[in-house]
């Protein structure tokens, strides 16, 4: 049952571009090599447009739209690299430094972090906030990974990737505000959580050194990011 | 049923009781209750019934009489007289009064601009009617517009009639009402859902929370008729868990609708059926708004999501939702039963109706209010309000709750209504009014918002959750005299990002207080930052040594 696709033709940074209709723009830029910064998104899972580097400028639309929830429409003028833009971007990176304990030098995943090269992509030179630096725990009750809150940059892809892929839901967010923490079961330890199959996605697709696994130097802790792609494609069954 | 057998009932249900000679009408809405004005009721009953007076005179609780600074309220009819300040010990001096003269000790002028200046729509019931009686309730004209929908008029014809109105929404946002209804009406599915918001937050606020414990009928007549005219048959009704009793009386009233078939399956014998269920949120501000308001009920964490798309189209469930506020459904009865043209002839050319607002703070007369849009603030403040206390000079009026901004003395002649607030600034949002005088410091009120905002984001979006939390700490600096002008400059950066990069209307207008006070007052940030001095002496500024 093959439903007619419409497809709709728009331009992103001046350069005529076309997606389908149930594309968003953020997909139809990067087919079209047109890089749109984002943390919280990860191909293969659902879009949240949480993190807001992906904000973009649509014209005729007073508000900065999110790429990655955005779909696009015929006639669309996008605009992803203004100078607001990247203020923007910078400051929201500037936020995420601030918000917990990011110093690379000490990290498990120095050279291998979204978040790093990202700061490097964007040209954060310095953070203008003051750092808040809370003193969170380190969870590695589990017997292959460990969770360290103060790396944690609440994207929540392991809160998606265990739902959304394990369909296990180990994983979900606790409190509210600055305070907000991802958490195992009910916020037992994640050694002892009931629901967890160790399947270990949620480090993979972490972009941080907030989940890590035990026992390995820090030059082979490279995470599998792309290989949800794969497993979303086969999932939804196109493309 | 038929408006005639509506009318028919609420007439028996008034012969069934012999009219008493007296009957004592007295608050028990929350702002009296708090006042102990149940024990006031027990007194009185007590009172009357050692005297052997129960058929000649009735007790009764009813819902908000408005001057909740003077609760417990009361009124003595046929007299019409008013007391304020009742005790339990006054009860027997009020039962001797009856039939003869007043106390005059407890008088409550009912003729001051206080009840003068309101104009009632949404209260129309309040204060007359036994909240937890539905014949009171028909007996004032209820269900009446109910019963003259599912009768006479096609959902287009009801969505026509309250497009014609010009009704927007009351909880805060403005959007206009007929738009959205008719939005759900054309989206296809074969459910929907209708939800009233009731998670009434913003500090200092009981607006919805007084019509829910004063007329609670009206919001489900209002939410049936919606129903009706979108094609619904299930709806939600969301309140706070902080609101036991409107909880309570929204329970009974359901039963009690249901009873009499103007709830659940074919009411008034039409094949319309419409049941509402009550949703308790569990005290997180963010819920209030509409995405997250929807999480919360499908039991999910309440988290705002991007939208579009809207709950029009996609809400509860992934079904098409129509949500409204409480007052939003109170008006709709009115509007039917009257006419769109007579709503749109109250208020302004673009904010129609009346709105109800709760006024607070340093005022005379604090308590909830009904006023026609376009009315100015002064009118609100100094004659309705009856000004400052203790002669002191206003300084401020503070609108919208933590999304809106503190309007200056030069702005009080400006027209109540949506767009007159905006462009000063604020928001009318669900209608707290907060007026500050001189003892207050603007900083520490734009501080005391900014704690709200930081303490209720939900945590989802990097500006909202770590934004708040930076500009409250700025904020927190000035007031204790260790920020610089740098901090303030940061502190004006952080506003403009978090307000338009947040995901949801909390973030996108959590800046405000901040924007507004540092474009009004901005003077007593940089006496707070250069002179190390709070204007108003409420801050604790840390003198250091070289200062």
């Amino acid at each position: 049952m093959n439903q007619p696709v419409r497809v709709k033709t728009l331009k992103i940074d001046d350069r005529d571009v076309s997606g389908r209709e149930d594309e968003t723009i953020l997909e139809v830029a990067r087919q079209n090599g047109i890089f749109i910064p984002t943390l919280c998104h990860l191909e293969g899972l659902t879009s949240i447009g949480a993190c807001r580097l992906c904000l973009v400028e649509v014209k005729g639309v007073s508000r900065l739209l999110p790429a990655c929830v955005t779909r696009v429409e015929e006639g669309m003028e996008v605009y992803t690299q203004s100078e607001r833009l990247q203020k923007y971007r910078r400051m929201v990176l500037e936020l995420i430094f601030s918000e917990r304990n990011h110093i690379c030098s000490v990290c498990v995943v120095n050279g291998n972090c979204e978040l790093q090269s990202m700061a490097q992509t964007l040209g954060m030179t310095h953070v203008s906030v003051p750092y808040r630096f809370p003193r969170l725990p380190v969870d590695a009750s589990h017997e292959r990974f460990v969770v360290d809150h103060n790396r944690c940059i609440l994207c929540t892809r392991c809160v998606r990737v265990c739902d959304e892929i394990e369909g296990a839901h180990t994983w979900d967010v606790m409190g509210r505000g600055i305070d907000s923490r991802v958490i195992t079961d009910l916020n037992q330890p994640w050694g002892e959580s009931e629901t967890c199959t160790s399947c270990g996605k949620c480090v993979s697709v972490c972009p941080t050194g907030a989940l890590f696994e035990k026992g390995k130097p820090v030059t082979e802790r490279l995470k599998r990011r792309q290989s949800l792609s794969y497993l979303a494609m086969m999932r939804e069954g196109r493309r | 049923m038929t408006p005639e057998e509506l009318r028919k009932l609420a007439s028996s249900q008034e012969e069934a009781r012999p009219e008493p000679k007296h009957r004592i009408k007295i608050c028990v809405a929350a702002g009296c209750l708090s006042a102990r004005s149940d024990q006031v009721l027990q007194a009185l009953q007590d009172e009357i019934a050692r005297r052997g007076l129960t058929d000649e005179c009735e007790v009764k609780g009813v819902g908000c009489l408005g001057l909740c600074t003077a609760g417990p309220l009361m009124v003595v009819e046929p007299e019409g007289v008013m007391y304020e300040g009742v005790t339990p010990e006054d009860a027997s001096d009020i039962v001797n009064s009856l039939g003869g003269k007043p106390v005059e000790r407890l008088l409550c002028p009912a003729d001051s601009p206080f009840f003068q200046k309101q104009y009632k729509i949404v209260l129309e019931n309040s204060g007359l009617i036994d909240p937890e009686k539905i014949e009171d309730y028909i007996a004032r004209d209820g269900y009446t517009a109910l019963a003259r929908v599912l009768e006479e008029m096609t959902p287009q014809e009801v969505i026509d009639e309250i497009t014609r109105s010009g009704l927007r929404g009351r909880g805060g946002a403005g959007y206009p009402t007929g738009l959205k209804w008719s939005t759900v009406a054309k989206a296809g599915g074969s459910r929907k859902f209708v939800i009233c918001n009731a998670d009434e937050g913003d500090p200092g606020a009981f607006m919805d929370r007084s019509v829910l414990e004063s007329d609670p009928h009206r919001v489900l007549e209002g939410m049936a008729i919606a129903a009706y005219a979108v094609g619904a048959s299930q709806g939600y009704l969301y309140v706070r868990a902080e609101y036991p009793l409107a909880v309570k009386r929204l329970r009974t009233a359901i039963r009690q609708a249901e009873r009499l078939g103007l709830l659940g399956n074919n009411i008034c014998g039409t094949t319309f059926s419409f049941h509402v269920d009550i949703r308790l949120g569990a005290g997180a501000f963010v819920c209030g708004e509409e995405t997250a308001l929807i999480a919360s009920i499908e039991g999910k964490r309440g988290q705002p999501r991007p939208r579009p798309p809207y709950p029009a189209e996609y809400g509860l469930w992934g079904y098409p939702t129509l949500i409204n506020n409480v007052e939003t459904f109170a008006n709709v009865a009115p509007i039917i039963r009257n006419g769109g043209d007579w709503f749109a002839s109250i208020g302004t050319e673009k904010s129609k109706g009346t709105k109800v607002f709760a006024l607070a703070g340093s005022v005379k007369n604090t308590g909830l209010i009904e006023v026609p849009m376009g009315i100015t603030l002064r009118e609100i403040i100094f004659e309705i309000g009856g000004g400052i206390p203790e002669g002191r000079r206003f300084k401020a009026v503070q609108t919208g709750g933590p999304s809106g901004g503190c309007i200056p003395e030069q702005y009080l002649d400006m027209p109540v209504d949506y767009e007159s607030l905006a462009k000063v600034g604020s928001i009318m949002g669900s209608g707290g009014m907060i007026v500050m005088d001189e003892t207050s410091c603007m900083v520490d009120v734009a501080k005391f918002f900014m704690e709200f905002c930081m303490t209720e984001s939900c945590g989802k979006c990097v500006p909202c959750r770590v934004g708040t939390a930076q500009m409250y700490d700025i904020l927190q600096k000035i007031t204790t005299g260790e920020a610089s002008m740098d901090d303030l400059a940061l502190l004006e950066d952080l506003c403009d990002m978090v307000k338009h990069t947040s995901l949801c209307g909390l973030g996108q207008t959590a800046p405000n207080p901040v924007l507004s006070t540092l474009q009004y007052f901005r003077e007593e940030y940089i006496a707070h930052i250069v002179d190390k001095q709070c204007p108003a002496g409420v801050c604790q500024i840390h003198r250091r040594e070289g200062h």
